[in-house]
């Protein structure tokens, strides 16, 4: 039996908007465990982002429990919602959002600076070590104007692996990316899947959660639909295609 | 978070925006090296002031004949000329606390030779004169005590008299004519420069004691005698044996008042070193207005930056920092910036001082201790400066913080 990585219970959010409040999230129940790559679901207003600042530590319940990698979140200080935040999530951002002027190296090395366990003794090799996993060995140096969509958002992906996290959290990882670019990195997302580190997608798109083994559909701040994907996007399979229609294309004209 | 890491995330940020952090500093800079440039002019006018006072003698004592008192009115100072050449032998003799004594005989009027003519005052001093006034020969040689008691007919020549009346050749061994009398000259004084009252030290012609007073004055009294003492801690004593010996040589009795006024130079020394210590403070204190100005200039671009900066801080907040990792971030920052500030002002001064020192009359004096504590303002500036932005940046929310555009 895996382990669970991620157990939220009767987990609910109400905002107060001057006298109006606004339940973003209603007792949500949700596991995950170890392995796993879901993709949370729901237009917008449906409380996805809510449930992913929630998952991320950025933001605090309103009432319910949330367990991370065993840790109960609900009597947490603002340092210790930051220790977790800085060695069990790795976030990748829809804006990629990296330190601009500064280089792949030095943006991905910036989890490591904040470490207070001493965990990584070298954090320029473990850095790099990270660069190279998502294939950007060559580009190190190089700053995020220098860099292409594609290339910034994996280096974003490598920040968010470099202190060995329980999970990675991708919200929209490709809402700024074009279809081929944005297969691309879910190609990145599954390989890094498949040696082990769990997954959670927050998407719009139903054709990019395809490439999750399973769904969450959040509607109206409560989960209306949790499943496993049975016809799983390969995106390694997804780029030979792109490349073949790319050829055809050419041979046409 | 480690020091190593807070200083390296610190120092990325610096030189990531160079221009703006060189212009945060910029107000430092200047700060800090105006005011070490002040304090140093401040300082250096100080001690002008003390050499000057110094080149008159530090250990002169000069003794003047004292207003004559006759039936208890006083006839003011100098109405009464007592003084004889045996005071001076007296004290010669007798004084225990003094290195030299020197009379000296007043006299002026127009001198001819060399190109011309020229009007000056002539002294009567004895060899002890020079040791006196601490003053120096460029050339030639001063007249010794037998020419004193031969009364010989030679003289030394001031700079500024040497200047007129010889403008290309050698004075030395040429003859002048004091008021007709024909002297030899045998020596020039270096250059002393101007009075305590803007007359020149230099316009000066000196001869020995007894040949001035009997060619010159026509055996009139002394006008004044004036001393050195062994060391300037011992002026208080020498002037009491002083008092003494001139008493004794008045054949004062108890009671009478004395009939001469002992000075020395160290009452005119404080005065003039309060002054100068005043303008150094308050030369300093305007200077460091514009450090403050610039601990403002601090404060308002790290204000900024903290703005500018909103989602840097919430990535910073995403992958873990704490707030309090923010706080020390930005107030490094800022201290680090005025430290440099704080540097770059003092080479400045440094700078400004070699040129005022080489290129200008104004003398300018840096002391370590003003560098230091120009440094350790520059420092106290950056954080006191740096603390409001730096609390502002680690309050922000990091959900608020990753959205703002």
């Amino acid at each position: 039996m895996a382990k669970n990585i991620i157990r939220t219970s009767g987990l609910s959010k109400t905002y107060s908007i001057g006298e109006v409040e606004v339940h973003a999230l209603r007792k949500v129940d949700i596991k995950i465990d170890e392995g796993e790559f879901v993709a949370i679901m729901g237009a917008s207003g449906s409380g996805k982002s809510t449930l992913m600042n929630l998952l991320g530590c950025l933001d605090q319940p309103t009432s319910g429990e949330y367990f991370i990698d065993g840790h109960n979140t609900s009597n947490f200080t603002q340092n210790e919602y930051a220790s977790i935040r800085n060695q069990k999530i790795g976030f990748v951002f829809q804006g990629f959002n990296l330190l601009s002027r500064t280089t792949a190296l030095e943006n991905v090395e910036l989890p490591l600076l904040y470490d207070r366990t001493h965990r990584f003794n070298d954090p320029v090799k473990k850095a790099t070590e990270a660069l190279q996993r998502v294939g950007l060995g060559d580009r190190m140096h190089h700053v995020p104007s220098q860099l292409s969509g594609g290339q910034q958002q994996r280096v974003a992906i490598a920040r968010a692996l470099v202190n060995e996290p329980a999970l990675i959290l991708a919200d929209e990882p490709t809402g700024n990316l074009d279809s081929r670019t944005s297969v691309e990195v879910f190609s990145v997302f599954q390989e890094l899947n498949e040696e082990g580190i769990t997954i959670i997608l927050v998407t719009h798109e139903r054709d990019f959660a395809l490439f999750a083994k399973r769904i969450i559909e959040l509607r109206d701040g409560k989960v209306i639909k949790d499943f496993a994907i049975k016809n799983r996007l390969e995106a390694k399979e997804e780029i030979k295609k792109l490349k073949e229609d790319s050829v055809l294309q050419d041979q046409e004209n | 978070m480690r020091v190593k890491n807070i200083l390296k995330v610190a120092f990325r940020s610096i030189l990531k925006s160079r221009m703006r952090s060189l212009l945060t500093a910029l107000g430092i800079i200047i700060g800090v090296a105006a005011v070490v440039v002040m304090v140093a002019i401040g300082d250096g006018a100080q001690k002008q002031v003390e050499d000057q006072i110094a080149s008159l003698g530090s250990n002169l004592i000069v003794i003047t004949p004292g207003a004559s008192v006759s039936g208890g009115v006083s006839r003011g100072m100098g109405t009464f000329n007592r003084f004889t050449f045996d005071d001076v032998d007296k004290i010669k003799s007798e004084a225990t606390l003094i290195t030299g004594v020197t009379p000296v005989v007043r006299s002026g009027g127009q001198v001819i030779g060399g190109t011309g003519n020229w009007f000056t005052q002539i002294q009567g001093v004895s060899p002890d004169y020079l040791e006196i006034r601490s003053w120096k020969l460029s050339t030639g040689e001063f007249f010794t005590e037998r020419d004193v008691l031969a009364r010989s007919k030679v003289c030394v020549l001031g700079s500024e008299v040497a200047k007129n009346l010889f403008p290309n050749d050698d004075p030395i061994g040429q003859q002048i004519r004091i008021r007709n009398v024909p002297f030899k000259i045998i020596g020039v004084l270096t250059e002393k420069g101007q009075t305590s009252v803007g007359t020149s030290n230099d316009d000066i012609i000196i001869a020995p004691s007894r040949t001035v007073h009997e060619r010159l004055t026509g055996g009139r009294f002394i006008s004044s005698i004036q001393v050195s003492a062994v060391s300037p801690s011992q002026i208080p004593r020498a002037k009491e044996e002083l008092r003494q010996i001139m008493r004794d040589a008045h054949k004062l009795t108890q009671g009478e008042d004395d009939d001469f006024t002992i000075q020395d130079q160290a009452d005119l020394a404080t005065a003039a070193t309060e002054t100068s210590k005043i303008l150094t403070i308050l030369l300093g204190s305007v200077a460091g207005v514009s450090l403050i100005v610039g601990g403002i200039g601090i404060m308002n671009i790290m204000l900024v930056s903290v703005t500018e900066r909103t989602r840097e801080i919430g990535i910073r907040l995403s992958i873990g920092a704490r707030s309090s990792d923010i706080l020390i971030q930005f107030l490094t920052e800022a201290i680090v910036l005025s430290l440099a500030g704080g540097i770059l002002g003092v080479a400045l001064s440094f700078g400004v001082a070699y040129i005022l020192n080489n290129y200008s009359n104004q003398v300018a004096n840096i002391q370590p201790e003003i560098i230091i504590l120009a440094f350790g303002f520059a420092g106290a500036i950056g954080i006191f400066f740096g603390f409001y932005p730096a609390r502002k940046a680690s309050k922000l929310n990091p959900i608020d913080a990753l959205r703002y555009e």
